[in-house]
């Protein structure tokens, strides 16, 4: 064990492989049997100088893409990769839409009243609030 | 499921108890909300998970309890974690309410605040506890692993996050009404949806219990009844709620705005990361697996928005700000925050970008506290008075120590996934490995008898690499691997020397023969950092519900002040 | 217009909802094998009660089926009979690989539960199921007279398989 070639590698590697007999483990972190052949076949791989690429190309010939906790970045997966920056991309499109809505609701209602105030007058809900608060201020400590 | 009913009953108590000061209409459309919630839960308990069913005949002995939850850790994870997804049911509670009343003012705001904060520190202490427990009784060092399960308590927190920060909006200026209403019902059905992930089988999880298909279908229809039905009075009725008050470009608004994005977009991607296996298999594309690699890559890049305004957000005024005046507020947190990256060689791992960017990240909001903390107890007089501190909310303090919190908690995952080590090795006793300027040596290898198992316990002796040999040990630790006899069930237990500073763990996995074992050490610097930041944000969350505001009896204090005080509170600015 | 917008949320909900049912049905950890319709790895294995190895290059021309298995395996025994059965009508004949099993244990469980393989080759270390993506027991693999895999069985055999999707194949295959 000690005699591993390149323990990081290994480790790197196996914990970017799935165990395939349990339930939501690595190659690196579980001791099923099949786990610890397939961890000596990585080892052994490595000692022959393959490369990462290669040895991640070993286990998905033979299991497919099912053994990768990276998913590859391929046809079916592109939603995936993709996905959460297209939403990052939407949701800042859509706070900055909610921001213009309320910016131009301010600045209807001051156009309706053809003054110059410099916020827009408060709703009954905003009226509510500030007596609440108003309230806060007034009651002893 | 049992204590999710008893957890159910005891909320559903206690806001039957303490709403008193709530409009009666208002009560009794929350309280029987979450009647029928209980109602479809008591029926899924009776007939798909019966605990009261009897084995007939008994069985001579019992199969044990599963060696992994022989823990106290383990006592406590589900009672915490159950009260926040529970809890989530009033935030609920009070969104379908309020739709159907058709009222959403302040006052609705106010009262949901503090049962949401409660749920939400107790699901922070839950799924810590959960992590924590992981972290020593697992065995591989590890504290989180984006497992299916994880995920699903994770997606209520990011929520119940969005949840308390919109609600404040709310409160304070009237506005993200329909917003916030969303946001309740939201998290509440991704508890829902936690439950069912854990119970139906769809999903693999180390987590997964009871996964039984006949009890997806009863989930999933509870599901449809109680998400889609809410969802559905929400399509109807939040267009008549309205939009309330305007606020600017850059404003303590919009700051939260951004923030809520943030946090729901992080919670989709979760989200997506969790489904995308079953949507493609379902739909005959393939079958992959989606892991830890993707959600790191993606879920840490989502936060770091976040982890700016969490800063500049509480130094914004309300409705419109501007940034000359924030940015020279905040210049030391920034020159701290650069400082900090471009220290982070001195760690001695040599420059890692992610790194730095942690603890940019980790010094920016601790600075940023520190900053709004002294703002807070400054005078008009330019002096510092801790008297100060008292004219400021409860719920503020409380703010500032959960933010705080989160600091600490980057800080933590920060330096231990960029400095820890760790060797894996056979040992036998009497040899001794070193890693990071500690010494291991392995002295003794013994078996102990347990009350249900048998145990090997290795004898760990710990020194520094310059200490003399004859020195006492600084530590000596007993890793165990244990075989519960019950169900030939073995286990690992890790030996842990743990401190603020950093944690040393050792742990036996497989034996190898001739006394040989394979033993691995790790050296954890600040790790339990992680879980104390989780501490001091729900610490946060409990501060801020002391706030007296919410212990005041609104009824009573209404009839008094309008009358004493008149039409003068109305001229006051907001 | 303004309400459309307000029906988004109930919308994704029946999405995911959706997708949820129709996941009901399925296995999240069965592992479907990548080698259909591709070659079947080649190996030189010895065999359990004869001497000298055996290479599937001596089936060309056959349709036959490969079954991984070994006297640990507790579904095995239940599968057992069903391969006594086709072995008995001569649909197809079968090939046994005993898996990370000790060859004792092997000889004494066929005599025990009958042998219906034509052939019994012994992978001791395990690399030529590794090679095949086995990952349990038991699994039978459809091979054709070209020497590709054509399907994979994972798991044991019921007599529904047998009948309406193993058969069938076999004769599909046959007639060619």
């Amino acid at each position: 064990m000690s005699e591993t070639a390149d323990p990081a590698r290994l480790k790197k590697l196996s914990e970017e492989l799935r165990c395939l007999v349990c339930q939501n483990q690595t190659l690196a972190d579980s001791n099923a049997e099949l786990a610890v052949d397939l961890r000596r076949q990585v080892e052994t791989m490595i000692s022959a100088g393959r490369s990462d690429r290669e040895i991640r190309d070993y286990m998905v010939e033979r299991y497919g893409d099912f053994v990768l906790y990276r998913p590859p970045m391929q046809g079916n997966t592109l939603a995936l990769w993709l996905g959460p920056f297209a939403m990052l991309a939407g949701g800042g499109l859509i706070w900055w839409l909610v921001q213009r809505r309320s910016h131009l609701a301010a600045q209807a209602s001051l156009a309706d009243r053809g003054s110059a105030q410099v916020s827009a007058p408060p709703d009954q809900a905003e009226l509510n609030n500030r007596r609440d608060r108003a309230r806060d201020l007034l009651r002893p400590r | 499921m049992l204590l999710w009913v008893l957890m159910l009953a005891g909320w559903t108590a206690a806001v039957a108890v303490w709403s008193g000061s709530l409009p009666q209409i208002l009560r009794v459309r929350i309280l029987s909300t979450l009647g029928l919630v209980t109602i479809g839960f008591v029926l899924f308990l009776l007939y798909t998970s019966n605990p009261f069913d009897r084995l007939i005949p008994a069985p001579a002995d019992g199969r044990d309890l599963n060696p992994l939850l022989q823990d106290p850790g383990m006592v406590f994870h589900p009672p915490l974690l159950y009260m926040g997804y529970v809890g989530l049911s009033v935030a609920f509670a009070f969104a379908v309410a309020g739709l159907i009343g058709g009222r959403f003012d302040a006052a609705w705001a106010r009262w949901a605040r503090p049962w949401t904060t409660v749920a939400w520190a107790f699901l922070t202490l839950g799924i810590a506890l959960g992590s924590f427990w992981a972290y020593y009784e697992l065995g591989w060092g590890g504290w989180w692993f984006w497992d299916p399960v994880e995920n699903a308590s994770f997606m209520p927190w990011l929520v119940a996050t969005a949840l308390i920060h919109s609600l404040a909006v709310t409160e304070k200026r009237s506005t993200f009404r329909s917003w916030t209403v969303l946001l309740a019902i939201l998290g509440f059905s991704l508890s829902l949806l936690g439950t069912f992930l854990v119970r139906s089988g769809v999903l693999t999880s180390v987590h997964a219990f009871a996964t039984d298909p006949a009890r997806g279908v009863f989930i999933l229809i509870f599901l449809a009844l109680v998400v889609g039905g809410s969802l559905l009075l929400f399509a109807f009725r939040a267009p008549a709620i309205g939009n309330g008050s305007s606020f600017g470009l850059i404003s303590r608004e919009s700051m939260l705005l951004a923030n809520n994005v943030v946090l729901i977009v992080a919670m989709a991607a979760v989200m997506l990361g969790t489904l995308y296996p079953l949507v493609l298999d379902t739909l005959d594309l393939g079958k992959i697996s989606v892991g830890p690699p993707y959600f790191d890559a993606v879920f840490f890049p989502l936060m770091a928005p976040a982890m700016f305004l969490m800063v500049v957000g509480p130094l914004a005024r309300w409705k419109a700000a501007e940034v000359p005046d924030l940015a020279r507020r905040l210049r030391w947190a920034f020159a701290v925050a650069v400082a900090a990256a471009l220290l982070q060689p001195l760690t001695g791992v040599g420059f890692r970008p992610l790194a730095a960017i942690g603890l940019a990240f980790g010094l920016w909001i601790t600075a940023g506290v520190m900053i709004g903390i002294l703002e807070m107890l400054r005078g008009p007089d330019q002096r510092l008075s801790l008297r100060r501190a008292r004219m400021h909310p409860t719920s503020i303090w409380g703010m500032q120590l959960a933010h705080l919190g989160v600091a600490v908690f980057v800080l933590g995952v920060t330096v231990v996934n960029s400095t820890e080590t760790e060797r894996e090795l056979r040992m036998a006793p009497g040899q001794h490995v070193e890693l990071s300027g500690w010494r291991f040596d392995f002295t003794q290898l013994s078996t102990v008898r347990g009350p249900n198992y048998d145990a090997t316990r290795g004898r760990f002796e710990l020194r520094r690499t310059d200490d003399a040999a004859e020195a006492p040990p600084r530590a000596v630790l007993f890793p165990e691997k244990r075989i519960y006899r019950a169900q030939n069930q073995p286990m690992t237990e890790a030996a842990i020397d743990r401190s603020l500073i950093r944690d040393i763990y050792v742990s036996m996995g497989e034996p190898l023969g001739a006394d040989n074992w394979a033993v691995r050490v790790h050296i954890k610097p600040l790790i339990n950092w992680i879980w104390l930041g989780c501490v001091l944000m729900a610490l946060g969350g409990f501060v801020a519900i002391a706030d007296r505001r919410y212990r005041r009896r609104l009824a009573q204090q209404e009839g008094r002040i309008t009358s004493g005080q008149g039409s003068a509170a109305g001229g006051l600015a907001g | 217009m303004k309400t459309l917008r307000f029906l988004i949320p109930v919308a994704i909900f029946a999405t995911i909802g959706w997708f949820l049912l129709k996941g009901l049905d399925r296995d999240p950890r069965q592992v479907p094998s990548p080698l259909i319709n591709k070659p079947a790895p080649a190996f030189s294995l010895p065999q359990l009660e004869q001497a000298g190895n055996w290479s599937p290059d001596s089936m060309r021309g056959q349709v036959w089926l490969l079954n991984v298995w070994g006297s640990w395996c507790a579904a095995c025994v239940i599968e057992h009979p069903l391969l006594n059965q086709l072995a008995e009508n001569k649909v197809v004949p079968i090939v046994g690989l005993a898996w990370k099993d000790v060859p004792d244990n092997s000889i004494a469980w066929l005599r025990k539960y009958g042998n219906p393989y034509s052939v019994v080759v012994t992978d001791r270390a395990g690399q030529v199921a590794i090679d095949w993506g086995v990952y349990g027991a038991p699994e039978t693999f459809l091979i054709d007279q070209q020497g590709v895999i054509r399907y994979k069985q994972i798991g044991p055999f019921t007599p529904e398989i047998i009948r309406d999707e193993l058969l069938p194949m076999v004769r599909k295959l046959q007639s060619r």
